[in-house]
């Protein structure tokens, strides 16, 4: 038989069992290595299960810790025997006990034989691999490991650490450069016997002993000194996550493994039953003998790499709470924000949405309620309006109203009236666009009955608070879109700063404004600025304007407006 | 986190074993079966008091999700429910007749039987009303997780209540033993919780749902926490704080990924709301055993009487934990 296999067990025994007499099953011999921390009486009843097969051997037991030597011995060993007894093996094929062979073992077979010179191992230089975890490639190979990383990962650091800092190195063995790789490997017996039978065998032996995570380099490494052709991949699917521990394949991957056209895959879970049944006691032919094909596999288990370390912009649930300056997007997509604007233009909401058609609110933080689209008391995600429930976390209110939206894009109007504590989160945040016309609160006053006495406090009270949010504006940490016009120079050319802004909303795309909002009627309020300075209050915020006349042509002409984009 | 905050979070989590330990004595065993434990099963904690109606469908429920054990403390029922559960062959269960609130609302009570037969094993501490989902549910068994849990060295996982409501009067369709209560009270709000952080003891504070929305609207800071971490492998040293919304030592409260990424996370579907709950709410109501002078349940018989439709044109339907996943309620992490 061409083929032989070492397998590396410590748990799972039962699991260990079937597959061991799978292989056996096939005609392949089995050499077995339990690591030495099983208990004697579970590891006398794990040989005693297989003491029926003539071709499963057991080799001498090592302590295989995670990380350390003992794997790489373990193996040596196991291969050796295996090499030994059967000389017919042509190709040793290093597994472990949570390996499931998902083809046929003949089709594995065949494939071997069709490339019998072929060394298939993972096996790439230290600078070009992105996989490794914790940022310890090169220095694998000149570091000094005393201290265990799962069992004591402070010491590990601080001894990493100190060892930079004094520049201490260690000196890599002529005649090698460090590869590395998925442990699993399926080698030829030629470079097999050479590694183990190698004259300098011992030198390297001593040196990989105290490298990290040997059982990923020392094969890896050597492999590359004596074989004449190698394919630098692992017959074995393996994928691993972001910490470097291997992804476990369950009953509903089936499917997936299947289409996979693997040979082996693992890691597999002792208890999903029915890939244990249907791999080992079904096993289907690929039709056409297909070279293995992971990449459904591949992106699934990246999806969830990239699930883990970046997650889902704009969302904030009970596993994702990102500091601030890690959100990652701190809403979930884009949407408007519109200062004044309301103020000036007549029902400008509706005219709005009718240009965009996009959904858009009045004020969403105004002190008596949010003023969803359509007078709506509760949007989607079934978000109320009360004002309690969003002041009482008004950021969580906005980033729930985009994440429940998604895909739809929102407007709202903003004022110094509303409340104010969203401002600042706004502000930094790269989704918003934010459009001032500064002033333009004072046209509702102009336009109130109130006692003059009455308006110019709350003309005060708004210019103050208006003056904040315009400072926050302009730090230096703002991100959102933010574009601020004096109420003075907006009503100049209305038209033109509108156009850009519906075109960068960009819904109802190359969209020509076939209406002109509707503005107030501005006819004495310049007047009404001059009284306000006459009373000693200093309105600044909306630029100037002369006392007489008034504001020419406060309604835009029917002129076609300036068109932006075709 | 300097040296003398972490000494009184030390503090505070030997008065709270102190405390279970006192209280130990208030618990009865009626029918001890925790010998037949086994050193890998996954035990459920509950404490009930008249739950009778619910419990054969809440004990189906984790059996078939693959719990091993049962160990329930029953607070003074009368409905027969002790019977019932002293009958099962996988329920251990202990009865008191003492303060509900004066074990720090039974917490005490769950934290002396965690510590006795909960260490080093895999503990949901969950209420007869509340059942635990978690991503993959459908197709793999609670230990599927928590073994991937022990590969990835996490001690907790996180599980948000979502507060699962029927659509039209909550006492319009009579809930029956025996009955998944999820085919009456099958909606639920999908995006209106707000989260912030408790710097104290590192966990989350989310509220939100239908009883904030409906019954706490003017005093959105008393409505009820939604942040629970049930699933816990248990070491004799833990103890819960307060409910199972956080546990000490600390750490095990960072169950969220503050960098970005999401860590995987399951629900609690809380079918508190049945036709049984106007009853329960009064019964609280005279008890006085609850939370914070039981002003919840205040706040509730009060909404109760004025609107018991907790559904509105935004409510979802729950299909599945896909559907929760997708929604962004629960996370499959790096979980696939």
């Amino acid at each position: 038989m061409s083929l032989g296999i070492v397998m590396l067990v410590h748990t799972a025994f039962g699991r260990a069992e079937q597959v061991a007499r799978h292989w056996s099953r096939a005609g392949c011999p089995v050499v077995i290595h339990v690591d030495r921390s099983v208990a004697p009486r579970v590891y006398r009843a794990f040989v005693e299960s297989l003491s029926d097969l003539p071709d499963v051997h057991f080799s001498r037991r090592h302590r295989c810790q995670w990380g350390t030597w003992g794997l790489v011995a373990a193996s040596q060993d196991a291969a050796e025997l295996l090499l030994d007894r059967y000389p017919g093996v042509r190709h040793v094929y290093l597994a472990s006990g949570a390996c499931l062979p998902l083809r046929p073992v003949d089709e594995l077979i065949a494939y071997l034989d069709a490339r019998p010179q072929t060394d298939f191992i993972e096996s790439a230089t230290t600078a070009d691999v992105p996989w490794t975890v914790g940022g310890l490639d090169r220095e694998r190979f000149t570091l000094f490991f005393p201290f265990s990383w799962r069992g004591n990962r402070y010491l590990f650091d601080r001894f990493v650490e100190v060892q930079r800092r004094l520049g201490l190195a260690r000196r890599i063995p002529r005649g090698i450069v460090p590869h590395m790789g998925s442990q699993w490997w399926c080698l030829t017996r030629k470079t097999l016997e050479a590694i183990l039978h190698a004259p300098d065998r011992r030198r390297f032996d001593r040196y990989f002993r105290r490298v990290w995570i040997p059982d990923e380099s020392y094969f890896q490494t050597l492999a590359r000194l004596h074989s004449e052709h190698i394919e630098s991949r692992s017959l074995t699917l393996s994928k691993f996550d972001f910490q470097g521990k291997p992804h476990i394949f369950y009953d509903d991957h089936l499917q997936l493994l299947r289409r996979s056209d693997c040979f082996v895959a693992r890691k597999i879970w002792p208890h999903a039953d029915r890939l244990y049944d249907a791999f080992l006691n079904h096993p289907e032919g690929a039709a056409n003998r297909q070279e293995p094909n992971p990449g459904k596999i591949d992106r699934i288990f990246a999806k969830a790499v990239d699930r883990r370390t970046r997650g889902r912009a704009g969302l904030y649930m009970q596993s994702r709470y990102p500091n601030q300056g890690w959100e990652n997007g701190v809403t979930a997509g884009k949407y408007s924000v519109f200062c004044g604007f309301s103020d000036l233009f007549r029902e400008f909401e509706d005219w709005l949405a009718r240009a965009t058609g996009a959904q858009v609110h009045g004020h969403l933080y105004a002190p008596e309620r949010a003023e969803f689209a359509g007078g709506q008391r509760i949007v989607n995600g079934a978000l109320s309006d009360t004002a309690g429930l969003r002041d009482a976390n008004p950021k969580a209110f906005l980033t729930n109203l985009v994440w429940n939206t998604r895909g739809e894009r929102q407007c709202f109007q903003h004022g110094p009236r509303d409340a104010q504590a969203i401002n600042w989160h706004i502000t930094r945040d790269p989704n918003a666009q934010i459009s001032v016309i500064t002033g333009a609160w004072a046209v509702p006053l102009f336009k109130s009955d109130e006692s003059f006495a009455v308006l110019r406090r709350e003309a005060a009270a708004l210019q103050k608070i208006e003056r904040r949010m315009l400072d926050e504006l302009h730090s230096p940490e703002a991100k959102a879109r933010i574009r601020i016009w004096s109420m003075a120079e907006f009503i100049e050319a209305p038209m033109e700063p509108l156009q850009v802004l519906i075109d960068e909303i960009g819904q109802a795309s190359g969209r020509r404004l076939a209406e002109a909002p509707v503005m107030e009627d501005l006819t004495g309020f310049g007047q009404f600025l001059q009284n306000l300075k006459n009373q000693g209050m200093h309105p600044y915020l909306m630029g100037d304007f002369p006392v007489e006349p008034a504001p020419r042509d406060a309604r835009p002409r029917a002129r076609k407006p300036y068109i932006v984009n075709q | 986190m300097g040296a003398w905050q972490s000494y009184r979070l030390r503090l505070q989590r030997r008065r709270w074993r102190l405390r279970a330990f006192r209280k130990r004595r208030e618990l009865k065993p009626v029918a001890n079966r925790t010998d037949a434990i086994r050193a890998s099963d996954l035990l459920v904690f509950c404490t009930q008091r008249n739950e009778g109606v619910r419990l054969p469908y809440f004990l189906k429920y984790y059996r078939d999700m693959g719990v091993n054990h049962f160990l329930f403390v029953d607070n003074d029922s009368t409905d027969g429910s002790l019977d019932y559960l002293a009958r099962q062959p996988d329920v251990s269960v202990w009865s008191t007749r003492a303060s509900y609130k004066r074990a720090r609302f039974g917490m005490d009570w769950i934290n002396w039987l965690l510590r006795q037969h909960g260490h080093g094993h895999w503990t949901l501490t969950v209420d007869p009303d509340e059942f635990f989902l978690y991503p993959f549910c459908d197709t793999r068994p609670l230990r599927a997780l928590t073994d991937w849990l022990d590969a990835s060295s996490i001690k907790s996982f996180s599980a948000m209540l979502l507060d699962m409501y029927p659509k039209g009067r909550i006492d319009a369709q009579p809930y029956e033993a025996g009955q998944d209560p999820l085919q009456i009270a099958s909606w639920f709000d999908a995006g209106n919780y707000t989260t912030r952080r408790n710097r104290r003891f590192g966990n989350l504070w989310i509220q939100g749902g239908p009883r904030a929305r409906m019954f706490f609207a003017d005093q959105p800071e008393r409505a009820p926490a939604l942040n629970k971490i049930p699933l816990v492998k248990w070491d004799r040293r833990y103890a819960f704080v307060s409910s199972t919304h956080m546990l000490l030592p600390r750490g095990l409260n960072l169950v969220y990924d503050e960098w970005g990424g999401e860590k995987a996370s399951g629900l609690l579907l809380h079918t508190k709301f049945l036709d049984t709950f106007g009853t329960k709410a009064e019964e609280e109501l005279q008890r006085r055993q609850h939370y914070a002078g039981s002003k919840e349940y205040l706040a509730y018989a009060e909404g109760i009487r004025e609107n018991p439709d907790l559904w509105c044109r935004f409510s979802e339907t729950y299909i599945n934990w896909r559907q929760l996943e997708i929604l962004g309620l629960m996370s499959k992490g790096n979980w696939a």
